[in-house]
């Protein structure tokens, strides 16, 4: 048969990653991306990547990075995948490696590794602190190589709308919408693979960029795929606090030696450099004797919520704690650590090598995402979902380093996959749903335009991102979940009465956002609904109300199916892949 | 007492086509706030300075931390990053406009799709043989990734090429984010494959010739990337490919 037509949304590491095997492969590959795919979110990883080539003599292993990631995900990860990813890991650097990425060096000319949250190994390694974009440019690199030589058709400036279903329920294709010509159109294609990222705008400020929005995995939820674990959401420890979003401080900087302080006094007036060693309190190092700066993120986020909070030891009583590296050497810190400092003094002012920085937990990342098989097919024939929109590696909590290695590993499986998928595709029937598709989506463009409400999109924005933040990060309580679903509903019926001030049909980008907003509210409900219904506390999902894990009920998978009911999704809960390690007490502060 | 505001003036355009007008703003400040995050709130409440109603101003942003390149303009006539533009530091009212030197999409939104092609032209990629298992890459000192890692960390935001005289449509010049990263593919142990043809790319129209040395690049790039040094380095590699491929004619 003639090679198969792929679509990848999506050109961030796990996107790119995909077309790639799909162009070696022989297939043909249209790739969808809001941005030009080289300004992709994954540029903003930072710390590294990691894989156990034990290159420090430590005698890591596969097999303890798999257990690493397992227990550091609290046991909610399905074990079979994980364990493939991390056996993957090192042949995945060595690649990157031959691609060009410039990994800092040790003086033979090896690759440098560096340690990460989480693990006691040097693990990781790392290019600076931009590794994402190091890693991100050589992907973007190599398929730019591939486009030139006719194998890739990139549509960058397009936004994925939805997936087109014919009526077997098999994935056909997906409707875009050109972002300057605000032209809808439909695109056929054999499989469909979403590599759209993370969900941070939902809560309005995070980590993330712009385009993190999650609409296009909510589009697809809303057609019937089913979306995992959504409750599971990641609150970087250390970030520094912006108007427009919330600046990721890296792990690597812990990693390097940095570390976590406040004050012992609260209220302390003297310049911070002239604080005593012993009126300090580094309160993971106490805490953690054995991971110290290097617990996993959510059990830092907890700890500095707990000392600004409950014991109100915040720098001038401001919800801030020290990061500290100024005791490092200034040629050590540039060289590895470039770029993040630059950052830090470009945005706060101040010279991270002289002075503590200020941080502040923040959200971060989306552990759930997209249901998807152990081939990254979701229920839905044909849509498979890579990187940050699927549930897949990292259980309940996200381990430092890991992102950028699912992201890879998941778009390396996924085309080789969609091509055999492909391969044995019965031929559709009649258009396979194409023209109906873009009656349903032209009908709510149509319908935006012409709202004649007064409700601005980017203010219910807003009030969308305070009550997630609020209800739905670090410290979570029935009560509040239930208030926060009420105020997305309120949202969700608000947005009907949306008006647009700018109708044209020429680059509008609050056109653009105003879509994406309708499918935020509808995500945001999976969120803190599955939030509110996982009555245990795991990893980063944290309830006052019930401090201990409970396997006997919970260790499952949550499912979440759209119902375009009021009352939000229907859940369901999946038994776990536990077959390699036993689920056991996950105990930071204690020898485990 | 009134809270303290901060005065933008915006160029607003509705399209390629559509004439160019300039639009006030009195944004309240914030502690901390940058030029995107006036724009946002410009979003929510998009009313001038005289209290016309208007629409969002259309830009690119995505990272808004100064390492994906989206979001350059021009601000108070310097070609810079909008993310890392902190309005305490900038002069009122703060002038915004989109980038000259490329084709106007809509307002701050322009097109930059030539880096892009550009960067194919100069085949700015490692030919590796395929991405199945062929074990470790070469060995690298870490001298030579201190000297690559500087190039490797250029986001592609065009601020060079803005401001570079020679970089217009008389002369095609590739311009200094291009010559950069051949020097980066050329100076790697695989990527100098295609060292040569690289080069020749460079030897053509708009080639690095049209170098005029204002030495603008260096001064505007964000990330500090040594550029011309890296065009002489440059400069010299392609004279010396020219007289080999000279004598071997």
């Amino acid at each position: 048969m003639a090679s198969p037509r792929i679509i990848v949304v999506g050109g961030g590491l796990a996107g790119l990653s995909a077309v790639i095997k799909i162009a070696e492969a022989g297939g043909k590959v249209d790739l969808f991306s809001i941005v030009p795919v080289k300004r992709s979110h994954s540029v903003c990883a930072q710390g590294g990547i990691n894989a156990a080539k034990n290159l420090k003599g430590e005698g890591d292993t596969t097999w303890k990075h798999f257990d690493d990631t397992i227990y550091g995900g609290d046991f909610l990860a399905n074990q079979t995948p994980v364990k493939l990813m991390c056996e993957a890991a090192p042949a995945i650097i060595d690649l990157l490696d031959r691609m060009g990425v410039t990994f800092n060096r040790t003086p033979e000319g090896l690759l440098d590794f560096r340690r990460f949250g989480g693990t006691l190994y040097n693990r990781t390694a790392f290019a600076g602190a931009t590794t994402g974009q190091q890693l991100l440019y050589a992907l973007d690199e190599q398929v730019r190589r591939h486009e030139s030589e006719g194998k890739v058709k990139k549509y960058e400036g397009w936004e994925f709308l939805s997936t087109v279903i014919d009526s077997k329920g098999i994935a056909r294709g997906i409707t875009a919408l050109d972002l300057r010509t605000m032209e809808l159109r439909s695109f056929p294609a054999d499989a469909v693979i979403l590599a759209t990222g993370g969900i941070g705008a939902i809560f309005g400020k995070s980590t993330n960029s712009v385009v993190c929005t999650g609409s296009a995995q909510s589009a697809v939820y809303q057609q019937g795929v089913t979306y995992a674990n959504g409750e599971c959401i990641q609150v970087h420890p250390t970030c520094i606090p912006g108007e427009d979003k919330l600046r990721l401080m890296s792990e690597s900087a812990r990693g390097e030696g940095g570390r976590v302080w406040v004050p012992r006094a609260a209220g302390d007036k003297r310049p911070v450099k002239s604080i005593p060693e012993t009126e300090r309190f580094y309160f993971l190092e106490e805490w953690y004797p054995k991971y110290g700066n290097l617990v996993p993120r959510d059990i830092a986020t907890r700890a500095i919520h707990k000392v600004v909070y409950e014991e109100g030891l915040g720098i001038d009583g401001q919800p801030m704690v020290y990061l500290d590296l100024s005791h490092i050497d200034r040629a050590t810190l540039d060289r590895k650590l470039g770029g993040i400092l630059d950052i830090y003094e470009k945005f706060v002012g101040d010279d991270p090598h002289n002075v503590p920085m200020k941080i502040f937990p923040g959200m971060h990342y989306t552990m759930g995402g997209l249901w998807v098989d152990f081939n990254q097919m979701t229920n839905i024939p044909g849509i498979f979902a890579i990187g940050e929109c699927d549930y897949q590696y990292h259980g309940a909590n996200r381990l430092g380093a890991n992102s950028l290695l699912s992201c890879i590993y998941a778009g390396f499986i996924s085309g080789p996959n969609a091509i055999s998928y492909a391969q044995s595709l019965p031929a559709q029937e009649g258009d396979g749903g194409h023209a109906a598709e873009l009656t349903r989506q032209a009908g709510i463009n149509t319908s935006l335009l012409n709202s004649k409400g007064t409700e601005n999109p980017f203010k219910l924005w807003r009030e969308l991102g305070d009550v997630m933040t609020k209800h739905a990060t670090v410290i979570r309580y029935n009560k509040g979940l239930q208030q926060a679903d009420e105020k997305i509903v309120e949202l969700l019926s608000r947005y009907r009465n949306v008006n647009l001030s700018d109708k044209s049909q020429w680059a509008n980008t609050s056109f653009a956002f105003a879509r994406q907003l309708k499918n935020m509210l509808e995500l945001s409900r999976v969120v803190v609904q599955g939030a509110r219904l996982r009555d245990e506390s795991r990893g980063a999902h944290y309830k006052p109300d019930f401090p201990e894990r409970d396997d006997e009920r919970f260790l499952k998978t949550t499912k979440a199916s759209y119902t375009g009911d009021v009352t939000g999704p229907r859940f369901e809960y999946e038994e776990v892949d536990t077959q390699f390690i036993k689920p056991r007490p996950r105990r930071y502060d204690a020898a485990s | 007492m009134a809270n303290k505001t901060v005065s933008f003036e915006i160029k607003r355009q509705a399209s390629p086509d559509a004439p160019a007008v300039w639009e006030s703003f009195e944004i309240e400040w914030r502690p901390g706030m940058n030029v995107i995050s006036a724009m946002m709130e410009i979003a929510g409440n998009p009313v001038t300075a005289d209290g016309h109603c208007t629409t969002p101003i259309t830009y690119d942003s995505n990272c808004l931390e100064e390492i994906c390149g989206s979001c350059a303009m021009r601000i108070n006539g310097k070609a810079r990053m909008a993310c890392s533009s902190l309005v305490d530091n900038l002069e009122q009212p703060i002038r915004v406009e989109p980038l000259s030197k490329f084709p106007l999409v809509r307002d701050l939104q322009v097109d930059r799709s030539v880096l892009f092609e550009n960067l194919k032209a100069v085949k700015a990629w490692i030919p590796i043989d395929g991405t199945y298992d062929l074990g470790a890459g070469p060995r690298v000192l870490p001298q030579e990734q201190e000297a690559s890692y500087p190039l490797s960390n250029c986001i592609s935001c065009t601020c060079c090429m803005e401001v570079c005289p020679q970089f217009n449509e008389d002369t095609n010049f590739v311009g200094a984010a291009t010559i950069a990263q051949v020097k980066l593919f050329n100076s790697h142990p695989t990527g100098r494959v295609l060292k040569e043809e690289r080069l020749r790319a460079l030897a053509g129209d708009g080639g690095i010739q049209e170098c005029g040395f204002a030495q603008n690049c260096v001064e505007v790039c964000p990330k500090s990337i040594p550029l011309t040094n890296t065009i002489s380095d440059v400069s010299r590699d392609v004279l010396i490919q020219k007289a080999k491929d000279f004598l071997r004619n």
